[in-house]
């Protein structure tokens, strides 16, 4: 059983098309990235996978259907979002309490151990937390519930680049297991790539790539062209090419990694140059057209 | 905290299987109650804030009862009753009219809170159904306040009748305050009172709040009162009647039935069964309590769809 499953997922909102037929399948123990520019649908698809919104189409997550069953649902899925805040006037004593009264995964133990390494206080309320502490504890209410599926959706977002990288590191060394999956949606890219098993784009509504990290790695090259060699690299038809420093970096898709040798210096390209090739050219046109849309 | 990874199941996909140990639908309830309580803190501060400046001016007015006891004991014995129980009932009146006004405020903002603050999100994300998140805001003016409020006015009105008691030892008339004082009776009187006029009798008022609540974007207690005035101008225009008017007026005094609730006018044996039964079978109660149902039942449905404002 698929950890997600969906297919033609659509939803419309007034004025636009917010998902448009999104096929996507999410096998347990992956660790997804959902990448794509504002706009594109991310936050959308991971709500009705949450059972937040309602949708057309079919959409199975952990064999069960969202909409109806979310909570349910939620006894398996476990959430963070920039925008899923944490109540103001909530005390940290009485968060751990309630979640620890609701949930019946939760365990208060693991939740207590991870914020020992943090200074919010039990009595502090989230009010008088810093953005980062907010995040500290609900990462500490999330990793205490042994969920199945993690959604995360721009979970550092505001964050400064410690704490984003705090985030991840726990989220990686005390949480995971083959046995969970997560599925995050971000902008800041680079601070997830090796961390994916796998990675999609999404655009306009629609996934527009999907593709193991493995894969990727091995098909997409990057090539810093030496001058002299730059008419017989763009004979060899690269998905892109930008310049850095003065010298010309062209992206090739499938290309003999020999014959890009001879080129010049070859490597690896990180996710986000490889989004800016596939989708740069798209992106400024839907900026205009579909600002607001999410 | 690096042992975590080995302290994850070996075959984490038969854990995942096993059901874990299920949360009852009452325990639920009770934390979803517990974090209103959090949240609004009205519920219990305004009451108890109300009943310490009543009891300030009780205090005061502990000097002069000596001399108002014996005014008490030459009155026949209606008005001497009538005059003994006097800062009681006022006392009752009080939280009773706090009760309203928290309630209310509470209504309007239980639904409409969660989407302003952008918590919702969070508690959708976790295992708590909208019927029972909505139950257990409804619960609050419906059972919870009343409760709250029946055993605040008990509580003080015994703390009363002692300071009363030693004050007035060495003047005399504790005999006649104690007399005029049934004080079980009272309380139970009271206690049928909030629970069956203020719970049942209100209960489409408290539905309709909760509704407009999750419904409103913003102007929730505009929403809440401009469509009655609405309907009962249209209706008078059009019309030339106020049946509207009368309907929510007739709900809002409790019916005649529910006059016979009204501690003042409670028989001296409150749990008399004929005042019980008619109350139950009054006519306004079950079209009152249908029409809460339809309002609760809609709150839920809105409360699946909302998302943060």
């Amino acid at each position: 059983m698929a950890c997600i499953d969906a297919r033609g997922l659509r939803k419309a909102y007034k004025t636009t098309i917010a998902l448009d037929g999104v096929n996507l399948r999410v096998e347990e123990g992956r660790i997804v990235g959902l990448i794509g520019p504002n706009g594109a649908g991310k936050t959308t698809a991971l709500n009705a996978i949450l059972g937040l919104i309602p949708y057309q189409g079919d959409l199975r997550v952990l064999g069960r259907d969202p909409w109806m069953e979310r909570d349910r649902l939620m006894r398996d899925v476990c959430f963070i979002s920039d925008v899923a805040v944490l109540p103001r006037w909530i005390t940290v004593s009485q968060a751990l309490g309630y979640v620890a009264g609701v949930h019946p995964r939760f365990d208060g133990r693991k939740a207590e151990s991870f914020l020992a390494k943090t200074t919010i206080g039990r009595a502090s309320k989230v009010r008088e937390l810093s953005k980062g502490m907010v995040a500290q504890l609900h990462l500490a209410l999330v990793m205490a519930i042994d969920a199945r599926l993690l959604v995360l959706d721009e979970p550092t977002l505001g964050l400064d680049i410690l704490y984003r990288k705090q985030f991840y590191d726990s989220l990686l060394n005390d949480y995971f297991d083959r046995g969970r999956t997560i599925v995050v949606a971000t902008h800041q890219v680079d601070e997830i790539q090796n961390v994916l098993t796998d990675v999609m784009f999404m655009n306009r509504g629609r996934i527009v790539f999907n593709c193991g990290i493995e894969e990727l790695q091995s098909r997409y090259r990057e090539v810093l062209v030496r001058p002299e060699q730059l008419t017989a690299a763009r004979a060899l038809k690269p998905m892109s090419e930008r310049q850095v420093f003065g010298r010309n970096l062209l992206l090739f898709d499938g290309a003999n990694r020999e014959q890009l040798e001879a080129l010049g210096e070859v490597r690896t390209p990180s996710i986000a140059d490889l989004f800016v090739a596939m989708l740069g050219h798209q992106v400024a046109n839907i900026a205009q057209a579909q600002g607001a849309a999410r | 905290m690096s042992t975590q990874t080995n302290a994850v199941p070996e075959a984490p996909l038969q854990s995942q299987v096993s059901a874990p140990a299920a949360i009852s639908a009452a325990q639920l309830l009770i934390w979803s109650v517990r974090r209103e309580f959090w949240e609004h803190r009205s519920l219990y501060v305004a009451p108890l804030a109300a009943t310490g400046l009543f009891l300030a001016g009780f205090l005061v007015g502990l000097t002069r009862l000596p001399g108002k006891m014996r005014a008490a004991m030459a009155l026949d014995a209606a008005h001497q009753q009538a005059a003994i129980r006097q800062p009681y009932q006022f006392l009752e009146l009080l939280l009773m009219g706090t009760m309203l006004i928290v309630a209310v405020f509470y209504c309007i903002d239980a639904l409409h809170g969660e989407r302003r603050d952008r918590s919702i999100l969070f508690w959708k994300s976790l295992p708590v159904s909208d019927v029972t998140t909505v139950l257990a805001k409804a619960s609050i003016p419906l059972v919870i306040l009343p409760l709250i409020t029946v055993a605040i006015t008990v509580v003080t009105q015994w703390v009363m009748l002692l300071l009363s008691s030693v004050v007035l030892l060495g003047s005399g008339g504790v005999a006649t305050l104690w007399r005029n004082l049934p004080m079980f009776q009272m309380s139970m009187g009271l206690l049928l009172h909030l629970l069956g006029v203020h719970g049942l009798w209100y209960a489409p008022f408290y539905g309709w709040l909760l509704l407009v609540s999750a419904w409103a974007r913003r102007g929730a207690i505009l929403w809440a009162t401009v469509p009655l005035l609405a309907v009962g101008m249209v209706e008078r225009i059009a019309f030339n009647t106020s049946y509207f008017a009368t309907v929510l007026l007739y709900q809002f005094s409790g019916g005649p039935e529910g006059a016979a609730f009204i501690p003042n006018h409670m028989a001296m044996n409150p749990l008399e069964h004929v005042s019980l039964v008619k109350f139950v079978r009054s006519a306004g109660l079950w079209p009152g309590l249908a029409v809460t149902a339809v309002f609760l039942a809609a709150a839920i449905r809105l409360r699946r769809y909302r998302e943060p404002m």
